[in-house]
């Protein structure tokens, strides 16, 4: 008896020594033992931040919780999700509607909070599509997207969308230059006929609708990323480029040649007086918008066939360029908006130019010379200072609140922190791997929340369980509370992390919505009482005006419907509790079933192409007789006597 | 023991329940309420009328034509879905709701659905008959009111 007892406590205690063995042996690792308790969050409470996380080239939205990285929530905004329904219903199709047709997918990099006085204020959040160049706007109490505006006469709209102190303005740059119009023109007269763009997106201050205000020819290099200024610098906006060398072809080596490229200073308070003065072209173009009611729960496109541009040569003082190092990528700015942080991929320092020297410079005319009439300030007139050995390819920076800089180095996979003013770096840390983006709660806002640092990572490699060729995305927490960063936590992420925000949990849960008022619901397809539910028929078309509630369809049984008929199902949700979602599915569907909100109506279009019986029933788990929510559609060769019937 | 307990508990309140309609209720009845509300943790006033943000008896005046046309309207969008009134459906029929509840333990119900089916004895004998959890359905303090004068005018015992 005895024996066995010591041997109980013998077992244990080699494992464990084998464990620690392990981990002090273990090259990344390090001790975990106190990050556990720093990132659990217990079962049934809630996190500390929401970080928001662009899907990359999924083209959605996802939810997490900080410090726990648990998912919450994918939002669709540039991919159909035939799990809600996005982008399938007939309600969400017009979202997806642009100059090039209704395009089911996009590349989403950079979502960033709508702010006033320079702080995010938890109302919007705003996401580009790359590929097909357009801004999203998710409203922050429905987590729904709202709104997608198109950006004409631009390709690979990466440089955005970054907001003014105020939301005054989303500001979009292009990746691609290409000839502005479009026309047909040999690739080889680049330099003759290729223009890039700079946009200024107007916000609606109240209702959040975005409208183009103007856009800004600039000669055609590659016009990477951007941020607007703030605090004493609030007024402009910085744009990053690269490609000066103009090439169109192997840019890997012809746009690597010049020592320096620029970051564009755009002042956009001169603009507004600009166009005010009559200097703005109305220029030909289209265009969509795309707003979804949520009373209506529609969306509605409108065309738009005219945008106001502006030429710098007939606007002097409206923009510069400031020499930055060799293929700069992400552009910062430090809180106070002074400092201008540029990330040279093939640099090797970082350098921090000033706002005040700016001002100074352009002045006193301290200039190297002009591209197109833009003038080029000197280097040594602009800069403030350079962080020396930043790290292998640094991209990014972000901020937070007690003076620290902290820059992304992809080469090299390192958060490297330096202390903004003297430039000196103070820590490193391993990131795995290859990060890209980082992002500080607030970390490009006047006001960072600086407890954490996410690193957002290109590569995962050996980081988690194998899946086949294709691996986990993955994001990085680190602590930043103390002097040094310490790695808390990697949680995979859906497609590719490519930029995110976080903000306090408590500025945003507060206005979560719960339902959808089904008073309120103005859906001209709605049944807001089973007293309306009902079939009608028009010629060939024929309406089911459907209501769902636990655990039954009103009407469940509809006999009647014709080959050749084309079916809608007006899918209202007549619950008005939270949580309570149904779902609608019908066999054959070629399209995606349904996810329907409490109060909210969604429309499935259904062809039925062969007789028989079609059942229909609830997919979301509503209750203890979700299993007996079914419903049956009887379908009749064309031209039948079948009778329209329902219940 | 513990079973003993609870069929005492039962039967404490089967007999409370049927003692309910009789307007004079002797001390000694008084005094089984007390001992019954205790065991469910509730008041007695909460056994009676339901747990929820009515408080007090409420003061009941002839029926209002103008409430009960609201409160129809408000019965139709709201619970009608659920609730037939000579019918069992998702929920027991309702015309006879004012014969079988206080006037305080319907607004209670519909105000507070998922504490009242958590902790009220007599709604989680409803649930284990109604297998679906009643819903609060977005409606204010108001708005039940009138739904109460809408049963009222529908109940055959006052016509």
């Amino acid at each position: 008896m005895k024996k066995k007892k010591l041997a109980w406590l013998i077992i244990p205690a080699l494992l464990l020594s084998a464990l620690l063995y392990n981990c002090s042996n273990s090259d990344n690792a390090g001790n975990f033992s106190d990050a556990a308790s720093k990132v659990y969050v217990a079962p049934g409470t809630h996190d500390e931040f929401y970080a928001f996380m662009s899907g990359g080239f999924s083209g959605q939205v996802s939810v997490y919780g900080l410090p726990s990285g648990r998912l919450f929530r994918v939002i669709s905004v540039f991919s159909q999700n035939p799990e809600t329904g996005y982008g399938y219903s007939e309600e969400s199709k017009p979202m997806l509607a642009t100059s090039y047709g209704n395009i089911p997918w996009d590349d989403a990099h950079h979502p960033e909070f709508s702010q006033t006085d320079g702080v995010p204020d938890g109302r919007w959040l705003f996401i580009n599509g790359n590929n097909t160049p357009r801004i999203a706007r998710i409203d922050l109490k429905s987590f729904e997207t709202t709104e997608i505006i198109e950006i004409p006469n631009s390709a690979g709209n990466h440089g955005s969308p970054f907001v003014t102190e105020n939301s005054e303005y989303v500001v979009a740059s292009t990746r691609f230059s290409v000839p502005v119009p479009q026309k047909d023109v040999s690739i080889s007269s680049y330099k003759e006929n290729f223009k890039g763009t700079i946009s200024f997106i107007k916000v609606d201050p109240n209702s959040g609708k975005m409208n183009l205000g103007f856009q800004i020819i600039v000669p055609g290099f590659d016009y990477d990323l951007a941020h607007a200024g703030k605090g004493v610098s609030h007024g402009w906006a910085f744009f990053s480029c690269y490609n000066s060398e103009q090439a169109n072809s192997l840019l890997e080596i012809n746009a690597s040649q010049n020592d320096k490229d620029f970051v564009a200073a755009v002042n956009w308070k001169a603009a507004e007086k600009y166009l005010a003065q009559g200097k703005g072209k109305t220029v030909s173009t289209e265009y969509y918008r795309n707003h979804f009611d949520e009373e209506k729960h529609l969306a509605l496109s409108e065309k738009n066939t005219q945008v106001t541009v502006l030429d710098p040569k007939d606007c002097p003082g409206l923009i510069y360029y400031l020499p930055t190092p060799k293929s700069p990528h992400g552009v910062n700015i430090d809180p106070s908006g002074e400092y201008i942080v540029a990330g040279g991929k093939l640099s090797t320092v970082l350098p921090v130019h000033s706002f005040s020297k700016m001002l100074k410079a352009i002045e006193n005319k301290d200039f190297l010379g002009d591209v197109d009439g833009i003038p080029i300030l000197k280097y040594e007139s602009v800069i403030a200072g350079e962080v020396k050995d930043p790290g292998l390819g640094p991209l990014h920076t972000e901020f937070d609140n007690n003076g620290n800089a902290y820059t992304s180095a992809f080469l090299s996979s390192e958060i490297v922190k330096w202390k903004v003013g003297s430039w000196e770096i103070i820590d490193r840390v391993p990131t795995y791997y290859s990060i890209g983006h980082l992002m500080i709660p607030g970390g490009d806002s006047r006001k960072p929340w600086g407890k954490y640092v996410v690193a957002l990572n290109k590569i995962t490699k050996d980081r988690y369980l194998p899946t086949g060729p294709e691996l986990t995305q993955s994001a990085q927490l680190f602590d930043i509370s103390g002097d040094k960063m310490k790695l808390l936590l990697d949680f995979p992420t859906i497609g590719e992390p490519h930029y995110a925000q976080a903000i306090p949990a408590e500025i945003l849960e507060k206005n979560s919505k719960r339902i959808y008022e089904i008073e309120k619901n103005k859906n001209p397809y709605a049944a807001k009482s089973e007293n309306e539910a009902r079939v009608e028929r028009k010629g060939n078309v024929v309406r089911v005006y459907l209501t769902t509630t636990r655990s039954h369809f009103k009407p469940d049984n509809i006999e009647g419907i014709k080959i050749g008929d084309k079916v809608f199902f007006h899918v209202t949700n007549l619950e008005q509790d939270w949580d309570i979602p149904h779902g609608f599915a019908i066999k054959g569907a070629t399209n995606s079933e349904l996810l329907v909100m409490p109060g909210q109506t969604k429309t499935l279009a259904w062809n039925p192409l062969k007789e028989g019986i079609y059942p229909f029933y609830c997919t979301d788990f509503c209750s203890a007789l979700h299993q007996e929510m079914q419903g049956y559609v009887r379908v009749s060769a064309s031209g039948s006597s079948t009778k329209l019937l329902f219940n | 023991m513990k079973k003993l307990f609870f069929l005492t508990a039962i039967s404490v309140l089967l007999v409370v329940a049927c003692g309910e309609k009789r307007s004079n209720s002797s001390n000694d009845e008084l005094a089984k309420k007390e001992k019954m509300a205790k065991i469910f943790g509730l008041t007695v006033f909460e056994l009676d009328n339901g747990i929820g943000p009515i408080k007090e008896k409420i003061t009941l005046l002839p029926i209002d034509p103008k409430m009960v046309e609201e409160g129809k309207k408000l019965f139709d969008t709201k619970c009608a879905q659920c609730h037939k009134l000579d019918e069992r459906y998702t929920g027991p029929a309702q015309r006879d709701l004012v014969e079988r509840r206080s006037p305080e333990y319907i607004m209670n119900m519909i105000l507070n659905p998922v504490e009242m089916v958590a902790k009220h004895p007599e709604a989680k004998k409803m649930f284990a008959q109604y297998p679906t959890q009643m819903t609060f359905q977005n409606v204010t303090q108001e708005d039940a009111r009138k739904m109460l004068e809408y049963f009222r005018s529908v109940d055959k015992s006052k016509k």
